[in-house]
């Protein structure tokens, strides 16, 4: 099976060792992959701020680019969401067009979705491992998607890790896009929350499905002088199976 | 226990100086309300608690009623209420001539003005003195009681919660739990001050104290006012759900009862009744029932010996017809349970008074603007990290995220959204459309980004080109209010893209 990547532009820009990791275990467990150099952005920011006809032509070259993908993944739940919950919508009207954007819906998914309801990992087979006690970052758009504990699933799997839940997993960390921007007051009291329950895990590592999230928790950690390392389920599975020891991460060895 | 007196209004007034929490100004800026909520800490604790509190309960309520079927029992709630909202003039007809036939005088109010002109005449033809009043988020709406008060009619909140925030001239912050906000001691303070009872803190003395002066109110009352939770088309029927035996006081000792109630509080037959109890109950306070629930059809019989001489019902539309097209008609599918509230981690943090309206949290943030226009709100739809977990927790299904984004659609059409604003989005989608313009951006912004950003000892500078790496501390325009209070990570020296191409044909 060949698996398209879909590298959403924070993904491109801030977090590119994510994406890697996501190639690297991908071609381990067998898929062809490809990153169809086209693509830009979903269009998420613009629908989301009631853009909606910017948001168009967006989900329009998206549907264009991975036309003949087999599958989409995708290292962010929001991007997922976006194609999934809202593409079909954009397009009441346009009969063919709302089709194209049903069919692109259906084979999108979210890296840790893929990985269970896919792909069926075990990460036991593979003999992955790595001895740390990691926290996992439920990004709120996967609620949308009917994306639940499968994150989680993968990180039990791996050998030698000890897995603390956050406390309140389901409370959103307060990224909201421009709302971050908008109402900074409300937001930083939001990820100051995240913060200290992440604290309170006493985790080294805490992996996040987003990069969205990512961005402000970990800034949110930086501001406050929490060490605590962030990584993409894909990059703590592929440093797991050894696969990233060539790109290291930021903070130290991995 | 003495009975204690009540002081006059006005001093009372004078005694507490603080601005009323629904007088705000147009358009509403919730900035500083928000910003001044969020470093109060006891209503941070208050509000945290008892919202994850109640967030829990409910969950754990619908679970072990509904177990596995929760979902399709929210599915079937909302298909109720929808259907009825779809063909809201039949039932609205039909209600109206089952509730004539049981004796119910039906009024019809366009809008707030003219129901409470309504109610005041009402009030006026019957002679009435003094009114006891049942928990109504309707009635906060159309901003009944102080008129009443003004047209001389003494005008008592008999909820115990909405009874504290009148004798402290506060205003309800949560749509179930209106004192959510306060504590006992301010409690204690306004039974001092506007009942002249001795300071006590003891929830027990207060709720006797209370329960004492309401007693007496009930007995002396000649007009009795309620809001309604559902009206049943089929037969005509009002029906209350409350915790303290109020409502019923309110609808049966006075000789005069007037209800008010919105139009989407209709639901076809009794049989329908059943489920909307089952969801309202454990949505609003994780109960399997409330521990009252009033069925009033039409006023006291020929035999029965207590109950309303009359009963009036003010059917009040005030916006809601404009809500009924068909984009945001299922807002009116809203009980008001308030689950959407205690799910909400924004309300969680600047607590029912920031929103500036009567309603609040995601559902306020959704109807405030539109029944009372988005120009005037325009904070309102944006201040929400669309996290949808409002949504997860509605037991009727309306899709509050996608409500939002729809006003902020609005906004946009409307131009309420400045120029600045949809000139920046207009120019970043267009950057999106092409992938060479899309990867020069992208660059530049690299560039810029990773200049401004400074290395310490947690991160691993320049050394790690695949992974964000420094941080910026006080940046400028856009990310301004983002460092306003955490670090923003500058990006990484290589993107995917640039890495994928160095890469070589995958193997």
């Amino acid at each position: 099976m060949k698996v398209s990547l879909f590298i959403t532009c924070l993904g491109d820009s801030f977090y590119p060792r994510a994406g890697i990791a996501a190639v690297r275990v991908l071609e381990r467990l067998g898929y062809k992959v490809d990153f169809p150099a086209e693509q830009t952005c979903c269009g998420q920011p613009m629908y989301n701020n009631g853009f909606r006809d910017e948001a168009r032509p967006l989900a329009r070259r998206m549907i264009e680019v991975f036309g003949p993908s087999e599958a989409v993944v995708t290292n962010s739940g929001s991007c997922a969401a976006m194609i999934r919950d809202y593409y079909p919508g954009l397009f009441e009207g346009e009969p063919a067009a709302q089709e194209r954007a049903r069919q692109l819906a259906a084979k999108t998914f979210e890296f840790a979705e893929f990985l269970v309801k896919v792909a069926r990992v075990d990460l036991r087979a593979v003999a992955a491992r790595r001895a740390e006690r990691v926290t996992y970052h439920y990004s709120c758009h996967l609620r949308g998607i009917g994306v639940t504990d499968e994150a989680e699933q993968v990180l039990r799997q791996i050998g030698g890790l000890e897995y603390v839940p956050l406390a309140m997993p389901e409370q959103c960390c307060g990224f909201g896009g421009t709302f971050a921007t908008k109402y900074p007051d409300i937001s930083g009291a939001m990820v100051r929350d995240k913060v200290g329950q992440i604290r309170a895990t006493g985790a080294s590592t805490c992996v996040s499905s987003d990069p969205g999230c990512t961005m402000n928790i970990s800034g949110a950690c930086h501001r406050a002088a929490a060490s605590v390392q962030f990584r993409s389920l894909a990059e703590i599975v592929a440093e797991s199976m050894g696969l990233m020891d060539d790109v290291p991460a930021a903070g130290g060895p991995s | 226990m003495s009975q204690p007196q009540a002081v006059p209004a006005g001093a009372a007034r004078a005694a507490a100086s603080i601005e009323h929490p629904l007088d705000v100004a147009l358009p509403y800026d919730i900035r500083p309300r928000a910003a001044k909520a969020v470093r109060d800490i006891q209503l941070q604790q208050f509000v945290a608690n008892a919202t994850t509190v109640k967030d829990r309960g409910r969950r754990d309520a619908f679970r072990a009623a509904f177990g596995a079927r929760a979902d399709q029992v929210r599915e079937l709630a909302g298909r109720i209420k929808q259907h009825t909202l779809d063909h809201l003039d039949w039932y609205l007809d039909r209600f109206i001539s089952a509730a004539q036939a049981a004796g119910v005088t039906v009024h019809l109010a366009r809008d707030a003005a003219e129901a409470n002109r309504i109610c005041l005449r009402l009030a006026k033809d019957y002679g009435s003195k003094l009114c006891v009043k049942s928990k109504s988020m309707v009635t906060e709406e159309i901003g009944l009681v102080p008129e009443l008060q003004a047209a001389g009619v003494e005008t008592i909140e008999t909820d115990l919660g909405e009874f504290i925030i009148q004798l402290d001239h506060d205003a309800p912050s949560h749509i179930v739990t209106p004192m959510i906000h306060k504590d006992r001691a301010a409690v204690g303070r306004a039974f001092q001050r506007e009942l002249g009872v001795p300071y006590t803190e003891d929830p027990l003395t207060l709720a006797g104290i209370a329960r004492d002066y309401l007693r007496q109110k009930y007995r002396e009352a000649d007009l009795g006012i309620s809001g309604a939770n559902f009206l049943v088309a089929k037969t005509g029927s009002i029906v209350l759900c409350t915790n303290e035996g109020n409502g019923r006081f309110c609808t049966s000792a006075p000789p005069v009862q007037i209800a008010v109630a919105g139009i989407e509080k209709l639901i076809p037959r009794m049989e329908h009744l059943g489920v909307m109890l089952k969801v309202l109950a454990r949505s609003a306070t994780a109960q399997p029932l409330t521990c009252y629930t009033h069925i009033i059809t039409g006023p006291a019989r020929e035999r029965e010996r207590g109950g309303p001489q009359a009963v009036h019902l003010v059917l009040l539309d005030n916006g809601r017809s404009e809500i009924l097209r068909e984009e945001t008609r299922e807002l009116l599918r809203c009980i008001r349970c308030g689950a959407c509230l205690n799910a909400c981690p924004v309300y969680r943090k600047i607590g029912g008074h920031s929103y500036g309206s009567v309603y609040s949290g995601p559902i306020g943030a959704v109807i405030t603007p539109l029944l009372k226009g988005v120009a005037n709100y325009p904070d309102l739809p944006h201040a929400s990290s669309l996290c949808g977990a409002c949504y997860q927790a509605c037991p009727v299904k309306i899709d509050l995220p996608s409500q939002l984004i729809g006003l902020r659609q609005r906004m946009v059409r409307t131009r309420v959204t400045g120029w600045r604003e949809r000139l920046a989005f207009r120019a970043w989608a267009w950057s999106l459309r092409q992938t060479w313009s899309y990867r020069w951006m992208a660059k530049v912004q690299r560039w810029a980004l990773r200049r401004m950003a400074r290395h310490d000892g947690l991160s691993g500078g320049d050394s790690t080109p695949m992974t964000s790496s420094g941080w910026i501390q006080k940046g400028p325009g856009p990310i301004a209010g983002w460092t306003s209070q955490r670090d923003f990570p500058a990006p990484a020296a290589t993107s995917f893209r640039e890495w994928w191409e160095g890469r070589g044909p995958s193997s």
